[in-house]
């Protein structure tokens, strides 16, 4: 099977800084693959270099076959790499119906959804359980919703590749179990990539999982690998063994 | 929700259309021009309010594109002879191109950058009009003479000088203009517009070319403002480098922000009421202009969406 996704000696300085270092990534179809690494490691950086927001320093980004490396950010987006930020960043001033409909009716204009823009946006409402907040100005709603509008936003747009920067962050542990159900369900037609800090969202979660430790990968393996991982234990605990 | 109620909405605008319309029955002479002025200025704010309002862009030289109107309209009259729609159109056309020009400069900068940009571009073309005196008269400017100011469709001509028909031209494009205005911010392209001002990056993370996005804002915003330029000078008859100052590009931000910006009708009210406390002060007093300045700074504090603005917030919140 092809991989959807592949990064070929992917580097980017900030100044004298490598954020992220000549990193081989792959990542195959429908899997859900979690990033994890001690803060500082590059996490961010590396997702970012995946959706366009920033320009690699060096190396390739190839989507499905093609070489994305010089394609802007929003045209990504058109391809189906999605990305929900970090820090929530829902259309405050905007309601959730209207949050929503900015990616169904993108989808809309690249042929790649039919239908209206409501029933779009009612479709996405009701996966995450917010249908009956649609008309709530997203400031007003709580922080949990907000996350979940986000996904919601993300999930509207289509996405054939999913790129989750650290969702759980703030969630309350009653919303990180349906959380969890959420992702698993979004991963049933597209591939999730998400940064987590949360462990046992990661074991839950996670098919692989990539350790990424001063802009480097340090490890890849299976949730029970990475666990009796030697090195990734040093690198989150800072042990130093003999 | 914006699609709650169009029938409610549209109702609103229609109804604020018919009541200007009755008015030109009802109006006395000098109150009736006056409107006629103030409709056809409203079109500026309008535009300035599709940029300001809605995308967040803060201009301070859209004198530059009320002038491209006022001028590209005004000059093909009185030097080429050309007749009331063509010499609109190349009033209008003029503008556009102008905003498409000074939007892919302009735009490569944001917040304070783009304020002063525009500013100075706008002083650049106030000075290239005093500069050509002998085509732009000048700081005298020109005046277009009554007989090329008649529009004749079929057997029938109308001619612009004459209050009635002054004041329904003015009145059909302010129409066309706020029904525009309304359906594009309604639309799909105005959400798109709202987006960006709200979180240019967050617009971007979703698929939008937010710089394409912004740049037919500006051409829009441009054409909009150079149709009242036009429609000024064909109106009334004068063509003037004080149109293209520094005091026209801050007119239409004072006019928005009274009225409320992100509203359809708050630059109408904005302009209208602007217009009538200077009208009414100046009957009563010389230092009208403290006057004024003391009520916007009343409206400034305790309304500071304007009055549109307020209006939606406390009571109506479906205005568009």
């Amino acid at each position: 099977m092809m991989p959807l996704l592949t990064t070929k000696g992917l580097s980017r300085n900030f100044g004298g800084l490598r954020a992220v270092d000549g990193v081989d990534f792959a990542l195959m179809p429908g899997e859900i693959r979690a990033v994890i690494g001690p803060n500082g490691a590059g996490k961010t950086t590396f997702v970012s270099l995946l959706s366009g927001r920033i320009r690699p320093s060096s190396g390739a980004v190839v989507f499905d076959g093609a070489d994305i490396t010089a394609m802007p950010a929003y045209k990504r987006v058109r391809l189906g790499v999605a990305y929900t930020f970090q820090i929530t960043s829902v259309f405050a001033n905007l309601t959730a119906f209207d949050n929503v409909a900015l990616p169904v009716q993108r989808t809309l204009t690249d042929g790649r959804s039919k239908g209206q823009v409501r029933s779009g946006v009612m479709a996405a409402l009701e996966r995450t359980g917010l249908a009956d907040r649609a008309g709530t100005l997203s400031a007003h709603l709580s922080y949990g919703h907000q996350r979940l509008l986000e996904v919601a936003m993300g999930l509207a747009l289509k996405p054939r590749l999913l790129i989750l920067d650290e969702p759980t962050q703030g969630l309350a542990d009653s919303e990180i179990d349906n959380f969890i159900t959420l992702v698993r369900e979004i991963a049933k037609d597209a591939t999730v990539l998400l940064i987590e800090h949360n462990m046992p969202v990661v074991m839950q979660l996670a098919d692989r999982i990539t350790v990424f430790n001063s802009g480097k990968i340090l490890a890849e393996g299976t949730p029970d690998e990475i666990r009796a991982n030697r090195q990734v234990q040093d690198a989150y605990l800072g042990a130093t063994h003999g | 929700m914006r699609d709650a109620s169009p029938a409610r909405t549209y109702a609103l605008h229609i109804g604020v259309i018919a009541l200007l319309f009755a008015l030109n029955f009802i109006l006395p002479d000098y109150h009736q021009s006056l409107f006629a002025r103030i409709m056809a200025l409203a079109v500026f704010a309008m535009g300035y309010n599709l940029l300001f309002g809605y995308v967040g862009l803060l201009s301070l030289g859209h004198a530059m594109f009320f002038s491209a109107g006022l001028y590209g309209a005004g000059l093909t009259v009185y030097h080429l002879g050309w007749g009331v729609p063509e010499a609109f159109v190349a009033g209008i056309a003029c503008g556009a191109l102008l905003a498409l020009v000074i939007g892919l400069l302009a735009l490569r900068t944001s917040g304070v950058a783009f304020m002063i940009v525009t500013m100075m571009f706008a002083q650049v073309f106030y000075l290239l009009i005093l500069y050509f005196a002998a085509w732009t008269g000048g700081d005298q400017g020109l005046v277009i003479q009554q007989a090329s100011r008649v529009v004749s469709i079929g057997a029938a001509s109308f001619d612009l000088t004459d209050p009635t028909v002054r004041y329904v031209a003015a009145l059909a494009l302010f129409s066309v203009v706020l029904l525009i205005t309304l359906a594009v911010v309604r639309s799909r392209f105005g959400r798109v517009l709202v987006a960006i001002r709200e979180n240019e990056e967050r617009t971007r993370m979703l698929g939008y070319d937010t710089v394409a996005n912004k740049l037919a804002a500006v051409v829009a915003s441009g054409a909009i403002c150079a149709a009242s330029g036009a429609a000024y000078a064909l109106l009334f008859g004068y063509v003037g480098s004080n149109f293209a100052s520094i005091q026209y590009s801050i007119l239409p931000l004072l006019w928005v922000l009274l009225g409320g910006a992100a509203t359809t009708l708050g630059p109408l009210v904005g302009t209208l009421f602007m217009y009538y406390v200077t009208d009414i002060t100046s009957g009563f007093t010389s230092a009208y202009l403290l006057i004024v300045g003391v009520a916007l700074i009343l409206l400034v504090l305790f309304a500071p969406k304007g009055i549109m603005g307020s209006i939606r917030e406390r009571w109506l919140g479906w205005l568009p």
